[in-house]
């Protein structure tokens, strides 16, 4: 094996985060960031989907045909998805509201397939585990940072708990509603990357082409 | 796997998983396989978590009409405390109960609204509901002597981008709100979704729906209707849209359309 096992755990969290780095599951990390509950929650699901359907799909790898691996891959990370949303409506009803159709969509999560398809199907159950709760672990911590942010400003408060007392509720704090939709996460989340990039410059991307110098006639 | 192949592989199970995996019969065995395995997982799963996920929904429900009657407290018994309330199901053209038609307890009025037995498709439909059942469940709450004390109200409508459902109070005279609340939405976090700002649902509190006259003057809007501030709650700011839409369906579920006649009762002191 050429990592480790505490590299499988310890790479995505920045060297190599699925989201920073690999720019994946960028859509769900728009979508369930505006409060740090519904983002925590989140990164624990996806953290147990990709551990666990990297560690399935890795032990039935000698057995997988490869024309159909990729459906293969979908059955058993679906199986597990519709498990976890089962289980968060009978026991975290109040967040499953709140992430709805955001934790059916984790099947369409482009890291838990990314992992199955590039890492569980060469390597084994155990190094392919650690692998998938690393990622999701990658995953989660960007969530938990975008969240922060988003939270933060957004709201006046953290986890639901008030920091900032907003002009709604009598206090001083002009919430910045633009944190609260969409897109604010992509602004958030552009400025970590390119933190992270400045951090560890041999992250950026060579460049795809080059500027001609035009010439003077 | 270089060592099953130099070595013969005994026994069918053996000699089954050695085989390639590319081959019809295995990729056929291995579809059927995981699929089966799969199925029985997540139907497991949803069978045996089902009960507690009803119960969830029964509770919240049941929250939210103890919370539009004020009578929440967090922590105390959700299933005790309801069960002060009275529920019936309600003919919305009479205004009549018809508890022995359908059981209160288990008629769904919101799947009702999409059977064509049991509802009416609206022409004018402020509320962009589409279609209207012809009954729905509310609560009535008595107080110790057996007297009428608050009346819940189920209603819903059209905001800025998702209908909003939510429960109305109204004290016995069947004229003033005691408040208003939504328990299902999808409106802009931080403008839309204001209208679950306790500041902001406060506001409903001791309003007034009906003048003297006996019209519905009732107004969600930016500024002061001229039928006086009994009638008018402020509007979100920055939400004009949400505010239009709970406007709407507070008039269209108070209006001859909807509890109309069963207000009128109300009013009259029939209950």
């Amino acid at each position: 094996m050429s990592q480790t096992k505490k590299e499988l755990l310890v790479d995505p969290l920045v060297d190599n985060n699925p989201i920073t780095l690999q720019v994946l599951g960028i859509c769900s990390a728009l979508a369930v960031t505006s409060s740090l509950q519904v983002a925590f929650v989140m990164a624990l699901a996806v953290t147990f989907v990709t551990a666990f359907a990297s560690m399935f799909i890795s032990i039935l790898r000698n057995q997988i045909p490869g024309s159909i691996r990729i459906i293969v891959q979908m059955v058993i990370i679906a199986s597990l998805v519709i498990l976890v949303d089962q289980i968060l409506k009978a026991y975290a009803f109040q967040i499953s509201k709140t992430l709805s159709v955001f934790v059916g969509l984790i099947i369409t999560n482009c890291i838990v397939m990314g992992r199955a398809e590039a890492f569980a199907m060469k390597n084994p159950p155990v190094a392919s585990f650690i692998d998938g709760i690393g990622n999701g672990l990658g995953y989660g911590l960007i969530l938990m940072l975008v969240g922060f942010i988003r939270e933060l400003f957004g709201s006046g408060s953290l986890f639901g708990v008030t920091i900032l007392q907003t002009v709604n509720n009598g206090g001083w704090y002009v919430p910045n509603g633009l944190l609260l939709l969409p897109p604010s996460a992509f602004f958030v989340i552009g400025l970590l990357i390119w933190a992270f990039r400045t951090w560890k410059p041999n992250q950026v991307e060579d460049r795809e082409y080059k500027i001609q110098q035009a010439e003077a006639h | 796997m270089s060592d099953t192949q130099s070595r013969k592989p005994k026994g069918a199970i053996a000699r089954f998983l050695a085989a390639s995996p590319d081959s019809v019969g295995k990729t056929i065995f291995v579809a059927v396989a995981v699929c089966l395995v799969a199925s029985m997982i997540v139907s497991a799963a949803a069978v045996s978590l089902r009960p507690v996920q009803e119960a969830n929904k029964l509770k919240d429900k049941q929250v939210n009409v103890l919370q539009v009657a004020g009578v929440f407290e967090p922590g105390i018994d959700v299933t005790e405390a309801f069960a002060a309330f009275e529920p019936h199901v309600l003919d919305l053209a009479t205004g009549d109960f018809v508890d022995d038609q359908f059981d209160p307890a288990t008629f769904d009025d919101l799947a009702a609204a999409s059977d064509p037995e049991l509802s009416v498709a609206l022409d004018d439909d402020p509320a962009g509901i589409g279609r209207k059942a012809k009954y729905r469940v509310i609560y009535l709450l008595r107080d110790d002597a057996g007297a009428l004390d608050k009346a819940i109200l189920p209603l819903h409508g059209y905001g800025l981008w998702s209908t909003l459902y939510g429960f109305i109070a109204l004290e016995n005279n069947g004229n003033d709100i005691y408040g208003l609340q939504f328990y299902q939405h999808g409106e802009t976090p931080g403008l839309g979704a204001e209208v679950d700002n306790p500041r902001w649902k406060a506001l409903w509190n001791g309003k007034k729906l009906r003048d003297d006259a006996g019209d519905l003057q009732i107004t969600v809007a930016k500024s002061q209707p001229a039928a006086g501030p009994d009638f008018y709650i402020d509007a979100l700011a920055g939400a004009t849209l949400t505010s239009v839409g709970v406007d709407n369906l507070v008039k269209f579920w108070m209006g001859d359309a909807g509890y109309g006649p069963f207000l009128a009762k109300l009013q009259a002191g029939d209950l």
